[in-house]
């Protein structure tokens, strides 16, 4: 009898758990703002989102790290309020998405090259050498033309073991899009994209799996994000950057990559920059919201919700966070094209509003 | 009256399983045709070009079903000797001995070992082990997943093999000690040939195991995508393709992973089926 009793309990739960997400959906005077994509800003969501939910209690923020694609998914789908992604919408994706979307440049990061050598402590690469060292055409870490370019150090007679991002990554788009601005080989051979086909090297999931296989393996070279290699203190190569000058990956690097001019819709690459003290393989990363925020049975409650939460970040206190955790806050000429973008979001034509 | 709903409460929880299996199947078949329909379900199979470039975008599977076979049957290999020992110890040199019951446990703890922590294990301590022997420069590949996929399966190949071996007829081991025959020629000529079917049940089933590991072959393969040039070389399975790659996959590519996982999933269940039917066999013998 017992039994039964149990069994009767089993759809009683179930159906408890059902009408409990949906309760805590609807009546609570809480609003909601959910988003999904990236994992590389995600650090830095996760604090300035808690933040933006302690400065004003009355909103919650839900943001799932589940890389780019998914994101741009999400939104597509409509199950989200906003997506993110470390790589701009390529033309065929704007196409696909059901209205305009525009991209809120949120903070800014690097590319690295981390790499574990004994008895070296500092490395120069330019990007044609990082190209051959990845297509497989330099195998040893003594080989002549890394010799050259580092005649200080003294390197050993070891294998490379490049390291690649197993999952499509926004990381892996702009490395490959900086070696395809230097390298024409890699243009050709390569090309550009969130996963590639690659001829050399063993694969990891995600930065934490590139750093893991890089910091325990004698010879291994892998790209990182800045944000995570900055935070755990890999060493690094320093870059040539366009200008000729080497330079190691920190934020004021990277931000000086933004000092060139903009395109107004914020979708730009800054691989190569022309700024003499840039770092060249640094990035924006992006949230992606919908122009008309008028579709489903949205309201405009949420989309005014949505726009506070795109102004906290591009705020003095959401840019400073960034900043602690190691991502590059915006440039002056970037906060501005971003206002610019936000005002343009509107419900059904008509100017949101904002009450306070 | 109880009874009555007893038993419809029953049929409802098995009608609720063989739904959820149909839903799954559903899902895997619908979200996959894409694929199929652009590649041919042939040519997918076969076609070891995975290139997720959008300018060349092309997939095929079969880098990813020689790798899952590769480590899968080398794992099979390797597990053999221990888990054979396991099942002989258990099953009749130490049967009912508290010793047995022991080591019994403790094989069994190995089955509750969560896959992410082996991947821990074979990423600090066995790949260091397989640099040392020079296997190969970063130790990353086929050999060490397969080493590490063998200990994770040993639980689920000895335990059933033991049942097999201590169920062999006490009558038959009498007959062959009453001609004279040593406990090593007993177990040669009567125990294993006896439970020969029962053992090859258990094998098979721990290789569905194996063949299904995701966390730690992810961790420990290399993840390149394509065809494995030997045990030494690195590769892809096709559960870690998918755990690789599904988080930004789209349009065809995430299609093409469903369809790899509805392969996986007709993979498993024709080795479940075929342990099934093995097993069946020895129980009418």
């Amino acid at each position: 009898m017992r039994i039964l009793y149990l069994f009767l309990l089993a759809p009683l739960l179930f159906y408890s758990c059902i009408s409990g997400t949906t309760n805590t959906g609807s009546s609570s005077s809480r609003s909601i703002i959910s988003g999904a994509g990236a994992t590389f800003p995600y650090p830095y969501y996760n604090i300035v989102f808690r933040d933006f939910m302690r400065s004003n209690e009355s909103y919650t923020v839900n943001y799932g790290a589940i890389g780019s694609g998914g994101g741009i998914r999400s939104l597509r789908d409509h199950s989200v309020d906003f997506g993110a992604s470390d790589a701009f919408l390529n033309e065929r994706e704007l196409e696909s998405m059901k209205g305009e979307v525009i991209h809120i440049a949120t903070c800014m990061g690097g590319v690295v090259m981390a790499y574990t050598l004994e008895g070296v402590d500092s490395l120069k690469l330019t990007g044609p050498l990082i190209s051959d060292i990845y297509l497989g055409k330099i195998k040893k870490w003594n080989d002549n033309r890394l010799v050259e370019e580092n005649p200080n150090v003294k390197l050993p007679d070891l294998d490379i073991t490049p390291v690649y991002r197993s999952d499509g990554s926004g990381t892996t788009f702009n490395f490959s899009e900086y070696l395809s601005v230097v390298s024409k080989e890699w243009n050709d051979i390569m090309g550009v994209g969130k996963s590639l086909k690659w001829p050399a090297g063993i694969a990891a999931k995600g930065n934490p799996g590139v750093a893991g296989i890089v910091q325990q393996t004698e010879g291994a070279i892998g790209y990182i994000g800045s944000e995570y290699a900055l935070t755990l203190r890999l060493p690094t190569a320093k870059l040539k950057n366009k200008a000729g000058n080497y330079v190691d990956a920190t934020l004021e690097t990277i931000s000086a990559a933004a000092n060139v001019s903009l395109p107004d819709d914020m979708r730009a690459t800054i691989t190569n920059s022309d700024d003499p003290n840039a770092y060249p393989i640094s990035l924006f990363t992006w949230l992606l919201v919908y122009k008309d925020q008028q579709y489903d049975k949205r309201e405009i409650d949420e989309a005014e919700d949505l726009i506070k939460l795109l102004n906290y970040i591009i705020s003095p206190e959401g840019q400073k966070v960034a900043a602690q955790i190691n991502y590059a806050p915006l440039s002056e000429q970037a906060l501005e094209k971003n206002r610019k973008l936000i005002e343009q979001i509107n419900y059904n034509g008509d100017a949101i509003t904002l009450s306070k | 009256m109880k009874d009555k709903i007893f038993r419809f409460l029953l049929f409802f929880a098995a009608f609720l399983i063989l739904m959820l299996s149909a839903g799954i199947i559903y899902a895997l078949v619908s979200r996959s045709t894409v694929a199929f329909q652009e590649y041919g379900f042939w040519n997918f199979l076969v076609n070891p070009e995975w290139d997720p470039r959008p300018a060349t975008e092309e997939y095929g599977a079969l880098s990813f079903i020689v790798g899952t076979l590769y480590t899968a049957f080398f794992a099979l290999i390797l597990c053999v000797p221990f888990s054979l020992a396991v099942a002989l110890f258990n099953g009749e040199y130490f049967k009912g001995k508290r010793v047995s019951s022991v080591v019994r446990s403790v094989v069994d703890l190995l089955a509750g070992i969560p896959s992410i922590v082996y991947g821990l294990w074979g990423f600090y301590a066995v790949r260091p082990l397989i640099i040392e022997l020079g296997i190969n420069a970063q130790g990353f590949g086929i050999f060490l997943s397969s080493v590490v996929l063998a200990i994770m399966i040993i639980p689920y190949a000895s335990s059933l093999s033991t049942e097999f071996i201590s169920m062999v007829p006490n009558n038959l081991k009498e007959g062959a000690y009453s001609l004279g025959a040593t406990q090593m020629e007993m177990v040669q000529h009567i125990s294993l040939p006896t439970a020969t079917s029962g053992i090859i049940a258990s094998y098979i089933l721990a290789l569905g195991r194996a063949l299904g590991e995701t966390m730690a072959v992810t961790m420990l393969i290399g993840n390149t995508d394509r065809i494995p040039n030997g045990l030494r070389d690195t590769g892809n399975t096709m559960a870690s393709v998918i755990a690789n790659q599904f988080g930004e996959a789209d349009g065809i590519k995430l299609s093409s992973l469903i369809a790899i996982g509805l392969l996986l999933f007709i993979i498993t269940a024709i080795i479940n089926l075929v342990a099934k039917l093995v097993m069946k066999r020895v129980a009418r013998a």
